[in-house]
């Protein structure tokens, strides 16, 4: 018999091997899955994991789609860290398309050095905007910023499509609901020909390496791990938690903004009525998939867009529903949820039940047995 | 009344946890009528043999014997179906219920409310523990909430009584009231299992003292032909450390505290009203009183965790109530907090990322960038210069023991220079040795002359420690008086809330010669 037990101290050994378990388990339970939808598992894996990345057009696809994860997902690291719950992302990211492509058209035929980096700025200045309302009525009226920031994603989502129905639609887009295509100078240079990967990648490495500074090596980051990790002991050595809370939304609305002009002013080219296919939330699962960890974001990035091309090979090759995507995601986060529970308990053998474990003794901790 | 044959027996018990063997080859034999105590630091593993008895944990290893017969308990509710009752050191009470809704839920096969009421009347007072059934909880003192703990107990006519650490959150009046509790309760046949690690209550109260070390027994012995200091050896096993205090003669007012009000952040806590304080440079203030009297929110508000207005607190002549706990360091307050894992230190973090906690404007970093070399050169410092026993500077917080994570957040305090020292229940659940340490430490700030302000629960610790002392009971503080003209009867008068009048009770005996000695 087995039996779950309270390790001394969090395994480290288990906080890197969970994400590889949580993986491992979503490849078996993905092979169980194409069994029963009729399809060769085997096959179905090659077309799902391999088939994206043989050709370079398919891995300038998977860097592309990685792009937004990992903006984003850099942000919601660095305020999860901190404890504060950012669950709307993609509504940051949203804004920060709208204010960006505003800008853009607002600046339609300027061709001047100036109008990218303006469409940029505005872009993290949109997701920040956005981002700040929950952090406001936090910090003045304790609101929860999960609930707040969550709504103001669907706000977001009607906000744009309005946008592109009425007042910015194209005039000469035989009606589609579609902002006018941004002018050359507001958009992303390509990195290679043929390739849709544009500079947007580039930033978004710049921001991990940006990211693991903050976290590592400036007091700010430590204090806003603190604040995360021991709220007494922040309150303790002065740090403020409006503060902490401030930072931790304006830089995950920020980034997520970044992600969403990136996508607008790079493979888009204009406002479109949906500018993210869920990267804000799929994002969630990057940073819990990455350990919080800039490195970790990264590399979960790329798993992520990877579970995003495959599941648009499989619908095309295998003839799968488009949910497909959306079923791996969720079983790398409920896989990840499950295996992290080992790195603060451990399974332990004990001899069949004589005198074992009466139901309260489970409620005892050694820390407050000795 | 030893020719009885034992009430209860423990045979070779043993309990072992992941990281710690809690209890090993425990024997004890507890008579019909026998106030029997269980004695032991902080660690040594009485609260898990209670446990064992109680039904609360399984031993790994050997047998309970009851009346002779050999029993096993698996839950609480057996043990008290035997006849065992325990009042708990953290009492498990509903502030939001009354106290006859409280025992009720505790009982098995509770009476109706009105029935139940009358039988809570009638112990209380046959057991002199006045307790009104129709309270609700919240309302009470710690002193008072014990006592219904105790009436739950007694109401299911227990034979086997276990009271874990009682008189900690008593008054020195409140203590000899609750001995005369027990001693009448054993003189009824009644076997009490009692607690504790404090010496002298044991040589008072108990027939007998099973004393516990590492786990293991170190001895059966009558506590009355005992000394304390044979006591002590037999529980950590070598000489009671000592150290020395010199009278001296106290420098400037470094923290000064004026009409201090301060509502309670949250409906159970205690509001402060107009507290006077002063500190001076090269002297330790004690802060005497019962936890839940107002400590929390003196500490908060002295160390800045909470805001007052701006000329109720001074800091080394700078009105300070505005400021934060940040702005407050940088006038040289330093604070060691009640709470170690969690406020003190993270537990999460290393021990040298912990001394970037408070440790961030001595060179620690530089232009809002952590200076890693000289955090772990720090750590290094601390752990060198107070023994911390851990697995180095890189040693997560949460793996060191209480004692020892202690001992680095006061090094981690001392080492930043203090000017004002502010530190609470330095010695709280710290081994005998470590306790020493840190009370040297804190000697020797004051020596140096640091204004201390140590407030504490033990008030043995602050008749040791401090030159002047203050009592703080529900929210006011008590004057401040030399230690060495005060006794313990007087402190325990004002910590029942006595002292409005202001007349001071004549000293009937100096205790302060006893503890300097």
């Amino acid at each position: 018999m087995l039996r779950l037990e309270p390790r001394p101290e969090p395994s480290r050994q288990m906080m890197f091997a969970s994400p590889l378990m949580a993986a491992v388990l979503m490849l078996v339970s993905g092979y169980v899955i194409f069994s029963i939808m009729g399809q060769p598992p085997l096959y179905a894996f090659y077309i799902f994991f391999i088939d994206p990345l043989t050709s370079l057009y398919g891995i300038g696809e998977w860097l592309l789609k990685a792009t937004p994860l990992i903006l984003c997902g850099i942000g919601l690291a660095i305020g999860f860290r901190a404890r504060v719950w950012n669950i709307g992302a993609d509504g940051q990211l949203t804004i920060g398309a709208i204010a960006g492509g505003g800008v853009a058209l607002y600046f339609q035929g300027v061709n001047a050095f100036w109008l990218l980096p303006l469409v940029l700025l505005a872009g993290v200045a949109g997701g920040m905007a956005w981002a700040a309302v929950p952090a406001f009525l936090r910090t003045r009226f304790n609101t929860s910023e999960i609930l707040v920031s969550l709504m103001l994603v669907y706000v977001s989502y009607l906000l744009l499509r309005y946008l592109v129905n009425g007042p910015w639609r194209d005039p000469f887009g035989f009606n589609f609901p579609q902002s006018a295509m941004f002018h050359e100078a507001a958009m992303l240079p390509l990195l290679f020909d043929g390739l849709r990967t544009n500079a947007a990648f580039i930033l978004a490495l710049l921001l991990v390496v940006l990211a693991w500074f903050f976290c590592q090596k400036m007091t700010a980051g430590f204090r806003m791990q603190v604040s995360g990790e021991a709220p007494a002991a922040a309150a303790y050595a002065g740090f403020s938690d409006k503060r902490n809370v401030w930072l931790a939304l304006l830089i995950s609305g920020g980034s997520a903004g970044l992600a969403g002009v990136a996508e607008v002013a790079g493979p888009l080219g204009q406002l479109q009525p949906a500018v993210s296919s869920g990267y804000g939330f799929a994002a969630i699962i990057v940073a819990f998939v990455g350990r919080l960890h800039p490195l970790g974001v990264l590399l979960a990035s790329l798993l992520m867009s990877l579970l995003y091309l495959g599941g648009e090979a499989a619908q095309l090759e295998l003839g799968l529903p488009s949910a497909i995507t959306g079923l791996f995601q969720g079983l790398l986060l409920f896989y990840l949820l499950a295996a992290d529970l080992f790195i603060h308990f451990r399974l332990k053998k004990v001899q069949p039940p004589a005198a074992e474990a009466p139901a309260t003794s489970s409620t005892t901790s050694p820390s407050e047995a000795v | 009344m030893q020719k009885l044959p034992p009430r209860l027996e423990l045979i070779n018990v043993g309990k072992r946890y992941p990281a710690v063997v809690a209890n090993d080859g425990i024997d004890l034999r507890v008579y019909p009528g026998e106030i029997h105590a269980v004695l032991g630091e902080n660690g040594a593993g009485k609260s898990t043999l209670m446990k064992i008895i109680y039904g609360v944990v399984a031993a790994d290893t050997g047998e309970m014997l009851w009346d002779n017969r050999q029993v096993t308990i698996d839950s609480p509710a057996q043990a008290r179906a035997l006849g065992i009752g325990m009042v708990f050191q953290h009492f498990s009470l509903f502030e939001t219920l009354t106290v006859a809704e409280n025992i009720s839920l505790a009982l098995d096969q509770p009476p109706p409310t009105a029935e139940l009421a009358r039988q809570i009347t009638e112990v209380s007072v046959e057991y002199g523990l006045p307790v009104e059934p129709h309270r609700p909880v919240h309302t009470m003192s710690v002193g008072e909430r014990q006592r219904v703990e105790i009436v739950r107990c007694l109401l299911q006519k227990p034979r086997l009584l276990i009271m874990d650490e009682p008189t900690s959150v008593l008054t020195p009046q409140a203590v000899q009231k609750l001995f005369e509790t027990l001693r009448r309760l054993a003189a009824e046949g009644c076997s009490i299992v009692y607690i504790s690690h404090k010496l002298d209550e044991i040589r008072q109260l108990c027939h007998t003292a099973t004393v516990l070390r590492n786990g293991r027994l170190a001895g059966t012995v009558d506590p009355r032909r005992e000394t304390r200091e044979s006591l002590a050896k037999l529980m950590i096993g070598r000489e009671l450390p000592r150290f020395h205090w010199e009278p001296r003669t106290a420098g400037e007012t470094r923290l000064s505290v004026k009409q201090l009000q301060l509502p309670s952040s949250d409906p159970f806590g205690t509001a402060l009203e107009d507290i006077e304080l002063a500190v001076r440079s090269g002297e330790i203030v004690g802060i005497a009183g019962i936890s839940g009297n107002g400590q929390q929110e003196l500490l908060s508000a002295l160390s800045g965790e909470r805001t007052t207005a701006a000329d109720s607190v001074f800091l080394c002549g700078t009105a300070a109530g505005k400021l934060n706990a940040a702005q407050r360091r940088r006038l040289g307050l330093r604070y060691v907090p009640e709470e170690r894992l969690g406020r003190g230190a993270v537990p999460s973090l290393s021990l040298s990322l912990n001394t970037l906690l408070t440790g961030s404007e001595q060179g620690l970093t530089e232009k809002g960038l952590i200076r890693y070399p000289a955090l772990r050169r720090f750590a290094r410092r601390i752990i060198d210069r107070f023994k911390v026993k851990c697995g180095g500077e890189q040693a997560i917080a949460s793996s060191l023991s209480g004692g020892n994570l202690q001992k680095f957040i006061v090094g981690r305090e001392t080492l930043l220079s203090p000017t004002v020292m502010l530190v609470a229940q330095p010695t709280w659940g710290v081994d005998i040795g470590a306790a020493a340490l840190i009370r040297q430490a804190l000697l020797d700030l004051r020596d140096e002359g640091v204004a201390v302000l140590v407030v504490s629960e033990d008030l043995e610790e602050l008749l040791t420690l401090s030159d002047r002392i203050a009592v703080l009971a529900d929210g006011r503080l008590s004057p401040t008086v030399p230690t060495r003209e005060t006794s313990i009867e007087q402190i325990g008068l004002w910590m029942s809330g006595a002292f409005g009048d202001q007349t001071a009770i004549p000293a009937t005996e100096d205790p302060v010669e006893i503890f300097h000695a």
